[in-house]
């Protein structure tokens, strides 16, 4: 009886959480829509999103709301949408990583993935091929790819129970991978000459000019990331509780681990093809959002999806809307998260 | 009493579990060397021998965490490997040494991690879950922490909590690896006291690494003692506890007597 009433609670509450964290992305997306240089009120805003067309007195549409809904649906949509996916994608992989490595303080670029990223990125714009404008991301995920691969292939033996897979054994491939690319790509900006800048700031992170294709790319990625890792959420919940007890409990460890690494890779890759490497999202959602909902990752989950969009959104439209001048992205989460992170991680350790 | 199942069990009915010609290595040590024995249903075995000599691994290739490298692990005729992680896990539980968690999981939801091989997928913990895993709460005497963090635990308490969730694993099967090196003498007994009624009354099969001969003594229907990898005596514990078997294994003078009070033998060491 009493069991029964508790479980119903925690089903409520996470229902809850799903709900209030889906209202107040909801609620952001229409608020950062009306921000930015040129003010649109929530009326108009409205009237847009709902196709009714305001008539200018007489039965012409006014050119004001022409103007107003090419910068809505051209311009502030799809970067409002690309930025909160991408916020989303970075907190699910989060979750995973901190899952599969048994380490609360992994993040989506624990593997290396962000630096083979921007070391492939680099490339494309040293070689010049920035210019087609699709081709950065390409390398840029292919770079986060091809590190994912080479970790993995680092870490694997077939003997051990996990595949070698260990949470010892990536985080080492991973920081190993991660220096040798860095060192790269310091390489590629000291050969850049001009070129320099422009890898410095694709590097930093921006939502600035994204267009719908790459909100819809970052989407499928999303939903595909988001589905597999529910779909092993409760395998998840043992292995991050030990190789051990996973195995004796029934979880295929091997396997179940290599498809949650893949998911959780890709997903920081498609992240960081589309908009540079923005730290702390990834580190700091799932950990936050696990004071809200324990660690279970079938609530986890989906509320540190909710929660990673809503918190990128408003880093982004603070640098697009408020700050006088947009500031790169990735620096802005490293400069709010990281004190965050500190106040966060100081207060967790002293209260054991 | 450990047993749940209201309905006939789906999982395999263990009447065997044997081991034939079992060589291991951790990379390029010899941890076994040539390990044949035989478990059978309804049957308590201890598991002695020095640190180092491969008991720990001879649990984990029982359950299907290591692969051994020659040899073959049958249960019930049919070789470990070629089940699914999910039946094994329906026939076998294990008590592990390591019983840290990284994650501030509740307790309760801790021992409903035991009822995960008898769950669909998607499906949530049905009444018979919820009911056993209160039951085994009760038992194991951690009701009183089930909203507790396990994180926030003491090391006996954490160890319980791992014991009640391989309980509520409800299998056939039931290996212990140290599984009360942190608990005090009450809970030690108690446990292992509930263990071996389920052996004796519902044909459980338990093998127990453990580290306190006289604890093996009084328990055990067999020992098994292993020696540099290999099986220096196996046998009923009235055979084979004897000073010339302690000897060989672990090079310490006993002596070895039955004792009335206990109602098993019992080895005594003197201090030097």
């Amino acid at each position: 009886m009493f069991s029964s009433i508790s479980v119903a609670m925690h089903k409520g509450k996470t229902g809850y959480l799903v709900v209030l964290f889906s209202l107040l992305l909801s609620g952001s997306i229409l608020i950062s829509l009306s921000m930015g240089y040129m003010k649109i009120s929530f009326l108009d805003i409205f009237q847009i999103l709902a196709g009714i067309p305001a008539m200018d007195g007489g039965s012409d549409i006014s050119p004001r709301f022409e103007t107003f809904h090419a910068v809505v649906f051209d311009i502030r949509l799809p970067r409002i949408l690309t930025c909160a996916a991408v916020g989303a994608a970075l907190a699910v992989s989060g979750v995973l990583f901190q899952g599969i490595l048994l380490n609360p303080l992994a993040d989506p670029y624990t593997l290396g993935v962000s630096a083979g990223a921007a070391f492939g990125a680099s490339i494309a714009i040293l070689l010049n091929l920035s210019a087609t404008l699709v081709s950065v991301p390409i390398f840029a995920f292919a770079g986060g790819c091809a590190t994912l691969f080479l970790v993995l292939f680092l870490s694997y033996s077939p003997g051990n129970p996990a595949g070698g897979l260990s949470s010892n054994n990536l985080i080492l491939s991973g920081i190993i991978v991660a220096a040798i690319l860095s060192a790269g790509i310091s390489f590629l900006k000291f050969i850049a000459d001009e070129q320099v800048s422009v890898i410095i700031f694709w590097l930093m992170g921006s939502f600035a000019s994204k267009t719908w294709p790459q909100f819809f790319l970052v989407t499928v990625f999303l939903i595909l990331g988001f589905s597999v890792a529910i779909f092993f959420a409760r395998d998840l919940n043992l292995i991050s509780t030990g190789d051990r007890s996973a195995i004796s409990l029934g979880v295929d460890l091997k396997k179940v681990t290599l498809i949650l690494l893949i998911t959780g890779s890709m997903l920081a890759a498609v992240s960081v093809a589309i908009s540079g490497i923005i730290g702390f999202v990834g580190l700091l959602i799932p950990h936050m959002v696990r004071f809200l909902t324990g660690p279970d990752n079938r609530k986890l989950l989906p509320v540190s999806m909710l929660a990673g969009a809503t918190l990128l959104l408003w880093a982004d439209t603070i640098t697009r809307a408020v700050l006088p001048h947009e500031i790169p992205i990735g620096v802005l989460t490293a400069l709010i998260g990281g004190p965050v992170f500190c106040w966060i991680f100081k207060k967790s350790h002293q209260s054991r | 009493m450990l047993d749940f199942q209201e309905k006939p069990s789906i999982s395999l009915t263990i009447m065997e579990i044997c081991l034939e010609h079992i060589d291991f290595f951790h990379g390029d040590t010899r941890v076994l060397t040539d390990v044949t024995c035989r478990f059978s249903k309804g049957r308590f075995y201890a598991v002695l021998g020095p640190n180092g000599s491969g008991k720990t691994t001879l649990l984990d290739l029982i359950c299907g965490f290591r692969t051994p490298k020659h040899g073959r692990i049958l249960l019930e005729n049919t070789p470990v490997n070629a089940l699914s992680r999910r039946t094994v896990a329906q026939s076998i539980s294990l008590v592990s040494q390591s019983y840290e968690v990284n994650f501030p999981f509740q307790v309760k939801e801790v021992v409903m991690m035991g009822r995960h091989p008898h769950i669909d997928r998607f499906a949530r913990p049905s009444r018979n879950d919820r009911d056993i895993v209160d039951r085994v709460m009760e038992i194991t005497g951690i009701t009183h922490l089930a909203d507790r963090q396990v994180t926030n635990l003491s090391g006996g308490e954490k160890q319980r909590c791992a014991f009640a969730r391989a309980l509520c694993q409800d299998t056939p099967v039931l290996l212990l690896d140290e599984a009360f090196s942190n608990m005090d003498i009450h809970h030690t007994f108690h446990l292992l006291g509930l263990v071996k009624q389920a052996v004796q009354e519902k044909g459980k099969t338990v093998i127990a690494v453990l580290h306190d001969v006289n604890l093996a003594a009084g328990f055990s229907h067999d020992m098994l003692f292993l020696k540099q990898g290999r099986i220096a005596a196996m046998g009923d514990t009235q055979s084979v506890l004897t000073q010339k078997n302690i000897q060989t294994v672990f090079n310490v003078t006993s002596k070895v007597e039955y004792n009335a009070y206990v109602q098993a033998l019992q080895v005594y060491f003197k201090p030097s």
